[in-house]
């Protein structure tokens, strides 16, 4: 950083200049002191890192995956994962730690279980339904004479 | 027409759900911890860094875990309540003092009263993690085995307490408070 200031130093030439620029380097090094390099130092243990936090929902913002969110708590749980995982934790045994204190909701892809086969198989269950309508509708329709609701609409008359 | 049930009955079952949904609070989350072993830990009690609060304190007697912080305003709205309750003498209340200062948490308790019969200080949250915590203020309601029974997310008011505690303190006692108090180290004096 010295040297980076000797060098806009000269650049500036200017005593006022260079208070403008140490005071906006103070202000960058407070709010980038505010959240420290957060890595591990084992390339492999930090690739699962990095993917576990964007797993993990924050609670506090529940929009938000810790790895995203500031939230005191968000910064808690990634300083938890990380000594975790230097323990030598699996995956799943932090993803287990997470949901007996928080539950399933702090995953973002819940597991597949009872209480959530509504909520995996929902969307399949709702495209199946409205299959099954179209093909209804469609074969009833084929071929067959309009009744007389039909006919009115047809006509544009009032039913 | 039996057809143009459909449609209405679709949009009745629609209308169920969107006015449950308009009752139900999203940012509650069910605790997984009711009906399960408290959390344990020890940590230095707030008062006397010396001394440790632990979650041996739990046992034998009912108790409250208030996880409170001089920086959660919802701590600041219920302060009141918890002194009041801890004046009944009807349940001792424990503090876990959630990644808090201390010389302002203790300003705190001296200038607004001091309801807990001790606050254990968790000062980098791991035990918070433990506890399933993610907002002040929470207040659980451990039985005299140190089973967690019930978790309060949001401020505790009068009618809260009523509606939500007191039903499960009497189901555990048959009435409120505990008749014996338990054997605790707190007791219960009912004379006052």
């Amino acid at each position: 950083m010295s040297s980076f200031l000797t060098q806009f130093e000269i650049f500036a030439g200017s005593r006022i200049r260079l208070s403008f620029a140490l005071t906006a380097l103070t202000l960058l090094a407070v709010v980038g002191g505010a959240q420290p390099p957060e890595t591990l130092s084992d390339p492999a243990l930090d690739a699962r890192y990095q993917a576990l936090i964007r797993e993990v929902r924050c609670l506090v913002c529940q929009n938000q995956t810790i790895a995203d969110s500031n939230a005191d708590l968000a910064s808690d749980l990634r300083r938890e994962i990380r000594e975790m995982l230097v323990e030598g934790a699996s995956d799943g045994e932090i993803a287990d730690f997470l949901v007996a204190r928080y539950g399933d909701f702090v995953l973002y892809r819940p597991p597949l279980q009872p209480n959530t086969w509504a909520l995996w198989g929902g969307p399949a269950a709702m495209v199946l339904i409205g299959l099954i309508v179209f093909a209804r509708v469609m074969r009833s329709r084929s071929g067959q004479p309009l009744d007389d609701d039909e006919l009115d609409e047809e006509r544009g008359a009032m039913p | 027409m039996w057809r143009y049930a459909i449609p209405v009955v679709l949009l009745a079952v629609l209308g169920v759900f969107l006015s449950r949904g308009l009752t139900l609070n999203p940012t509650y989350v069910p605790s997984p911890l009711i009906g399960k072993p408290a959390p344990e830990f020890n940590l230095p009690a707030l008062k006397d860094p010396s001394a440790t609060v632990g979650s041996d304190v739990f046992e034998g007697q009912l108790s409250l875990l208030n996880v409170w912080a001089t920086w959660c305003v919802g701590c600041r709205q219920e302060h009141g309540f918890l002194v009041e309750l801890a004046r009944s003498g009807g349940i001792p209340i424990y503090g876990l003092n959630w990644k808090d200062d201390r010389d302002t948490a203790l300003q705190w308790l001296d200038r607004l009263g001091d309801p807990y019969v001790a606050s254990a200080v968790d000062a980098d949250g791991g035990v918070a993690i433990d506890w399933g915590v993610y907002g002040a203020p929470e207040t659980f309601l451990i039985d005299t085995d140190g089973t967690v029974l019930y978790k309060h997310i949001a401020p505790l008011t009068a009618e809260i307490w009523r509606d939500r505690f007191v039903p499960i303190i009497t189901e555990k006692c048959g009435t409120f408070p505990c008749p014996q108090g338990g054997p605790g180290r707190q007791g219960f004096d009912q004379s006052e």
